[in-house]
């Protein structure tokens, strides 16, 4: 019988009070948002946040611990928009949501800077066991770019592949590490880029001993990109079982998955608690449905989480860990 | 010309041409009438209910005439009374619930409600507005009003199976408010579904929810859509089937870059064309203005066109807001005596596009 593991990708909403502050500290323009390098107050702020969310984790009884990513402004583009070689263009719109990030332009090369690291290496001093990474997949994060440097597409995600891994060498020890890839279904790749997808993906995980969940989000892969990924080295694929469980579980049905699989079974979109039996359910079905026999199961949101206020985002990582903790329902 | 128009033409008006001057709706708010909210919210701060309804009072009436000052032929109270353009019909609607701020970008968040269960029409939600600006106006008010695809899309939605379903129960309420406006003397309403720009696939869904909330409204009453910052090719001509009079669109701001869009198939409602950017703290200047108001007869004659600022101009400095709309009056009124003397042309009179509507 599968292990369920309960986890997030990350990217969590401020706590209330540190919205108020980092407003004051920071501002509201576009040149207000994280540099990459603060300091003082603004750096004293992030670190009481990322304490709180790490110890909220810990309460609800969730299996893999994230940082919270709470410094990322410009969402999954972050690593990106930090960099010393990067410049941030205009505000763009963050897929198909009413958020904003601003456009990282690449004018140099992308050398690994340890900005994810740090955040990992303060995190790793109050979490003893099962912290996870979370990350952009590569894919997902050349998609977001705009490359005023290497010149061609596929320089580029070969670029931003190897940035990635050299970002992942400098980690502490994790558990997993979670690569986000929205836009290999929200910006499907085309032929030969399927594969260089893949490839890339591939590199990423080569960097870690950790296990490696590739999570597409906001729909299910195109069939021929859902085989590439497969292709990559990976632990576990994620499936968005609430924006589009059909066509995910067709997927795995047609093509099989890996050994393990991340299931996003919980609506990161939406104030609408999901109740344990639930979530739990939506898991019993989709082993049903692919009759698979999965090492690992990761349960979690569908997306990033910061699109919630802080009540229901918590009252859902409640129900994420008591789902898992549930007896398996017998249909 | 489309639709009941010439009742906002002024007896004095100074030219035979007449192109419509109005406004998208918010301004900024007074200083002194934010602090009255602030105090008002301020539980030890001895600010009863009764100032701050003579707050909004004040503010109404001062706006109310700013706007007529600037000489706009239909003016609005600024929004004044109003906080947010979802909150505020969020709060007045039964079945909506606040949780909490949520990020829309860096640090800049929205209070996004809920739709925790069946909505239903609450308190009123404009007709106060509408009749205190009207008493304190000589102008015709035009009342701004959210549009119930953009209620639907900007929540959460709980009770329902989707946006769309949602969409179309709000509809039905915001059809409430309309007739209890029109009942009120209102003849100038417009429907702001900024959320439209952002899912244009959804333009059927929109104009559905049209249909209901225009079902039974009499025909002298002037109906507008506002939608802005988006990809109209994906709208149009398929939002000319919308049953309003009038398309608010903001076109400054990407220097028309999109104009042509409507040149492709005959515009045949009115055009209400941005012509001054809400993102620019800086008055453009009356020359400015007047070509892009020209940009605006390359697609439809005079008698089908409206003159407005992009958007809501409350974001920028209350003088910049006011020197744009005055600016903006001037223009318009020296194109239409060009038009008069004859010493402009009319682009779109030669076109495919007519005015025969």
């Amino acid at each position: 019988m599968a292990q369920i593991v309960a986890t997030t990708p990350g990217l969590y909403p401020l706590p209330d009070w540190a919205k108020d502050e980092l407003s004051h500290l920071k501002g509201h323009q576009k040149e207000d948002l994280i540099s990459g390098n603060e300091t003082g107050d603004i750096a004293t702020t992030y670190a009481r946040a990322r304490s709180e969310v790490l110890e909220r984790q810990q309460t609800a009884g969730l299996d893999r611990i994230v940082e919270g990513q709470l410094r990322w402004d410009d969402m999954i583009a972050h690593p990106l928009t930090v960099h010393d070689n990067v410049e941030t263009g205009g505000i763009v719109r963050y897929y198909n949501n009413n958020n904003f990030y601003r456009d990282p332009v690449v004018q140099g090369e992308l050398t690994p800077d340890g900005d994810v690291a740090a955040e990992l290496d303060a995190a790793s001093e109050q979490v003893e066991s099962g912290l996870q990474a979370v990350l952009p997949g590569p894919y997902s994060l050349a998609d977001l770019a705009t490359d005023r440097y290497y010149g061609d597409d596929a320089a580029f995600l070969e670029a931003v592949a190897n940035f990635l891994a050299g970002e992942v060498e400098q980690f502490p020890e994790v558990d997993t590490l979670f690569l986000l890839e929205p836009s290999l279904v929200e910006n499907a790749p085309g032929d030969g880029t399927d594969e260089r997808a893949s490839e890339a993906i591939d590199s990423v995980a080569q960097a870690t001993d950790a296990d490696v969940v590739v999570h597409p989000y906001w729909g299910a892969l195109e069939e021929k990109v859902y085989a590439h990924l497969l292709d990559a080295d990976i632990d576990a694929v994620g499936f968005d079982l609430v924006s589009d469980h059909e066509s995910n579980v067709y997927n795995a049905q047609e093509y099989g998955t890996t050994d393990d699989v991340a299931l996003g079974i919980v609506d990161g979109q939406n104030t609408l608690v999901e109740t344990p039996e639930e979530l739990r359910e939506r898991i019993d079905w989709f082993e049903d449905q692919t009759a698979g026999e999965y090492g690992t199961i990761y349960a979690t949101t569908n997306t990033e989480t910061f699109y919630l206020p802080v009540n229901k985002f918590e009252a859902k990582l409640d129900a994420l860990a008591n789902a898992a903790d549930l007896e398996e329902v017998t249909a | 010309m489309t639709g009941p128009r010439d009742q906002f033409r002024q007896p004095d008006h100074p030219n035979d041409h007449f192109i419509l001057t109005s406004v998208v709706g918010s301004y900024p708010k007074p200083k002194w009438h934010d602090r009255a909210r602030e105090l008002f919210e301020d539980e030890d701060a001895n600010f009863d209910a009764a100032a701050w309804e003579e707050s909004k009072d004040d503010a109404s009436r001062l706006i109310t005439q700013e706007h007529e000052r600037c000489g706009l032929d239909t003016i609005c109270d600024g929004e004044m009374r109003r906080n947010e353009m979802v909150e505020y019909f969020a709060e007045r609607i039964d079945g909506y619930e606040f949780n909490g701020r949520v990020k829309v970008w860096g640090h800049n968040y929205f209070d996004k409600p809920s739709i925790a269960s069946e909505v239903e029409y609450g308190e009123q939600w404009l007709v106060d507005e509408y009749e205190f600006t009207a008493s304190v106006a000589e102008r015709p008010v035009k009342v701004p009003i959210t549009g119930p695809y953009t209620l639907a899309r900007w929540a959460f939605v709980e009770a329902y199976e989707d946006t769309e379903t949602a969409a179309y129960e709000l509809a039905e309420l915001v059809n409430e408010e309309i007739e209890q406006l029109v009942e009120a003397g209102c003849k100038y309403v417009q429907i702001d579904e900024p959320a439209l720009a952002q899912h244009e696939d959804d333009h059927a869904i929109v104009g559905e929810c049209l249909e209901r909330i225009t079902a039974g409204i009499p025909d002298d009453v002037r109906l507008g859509i506002h939608v802005c910052y988006g990809d109209y090719s994906r709208i149009y001509p398929e939002m000319l089937d919308f049953p309003v009079h009038e398309y608010d669109l903001e076109l400054a701001n990407g220097d028309y870059e999109q104009l042509d869009v409507f040149k492709e198939h005959e515009f045949t409602k009115d055009l209400a064309l941005g012509v001054t950017d809400v993102h620019t703290a800086e008055a453009e200047s009356v020359e400015t203005i007047k070509e892009n108001i020209r940009k605006g007869l390359e697609v439809v004659p005079p008698e089908q066109l409206t003159v407005s600022p992009d958007c809501g101009v409350k974001l920028l400095p209350r003088e910049v807001a006011y020197g744009k709309m005055a600016n903006m009056v001037t223009a318009t009124r020296e194109i239409e005596a060009e038009l008069d003397d004859g010493t402009i042309e009319v682009p779109a009179r030669s076109g495919p596009a007519s005015a025969d509507d």
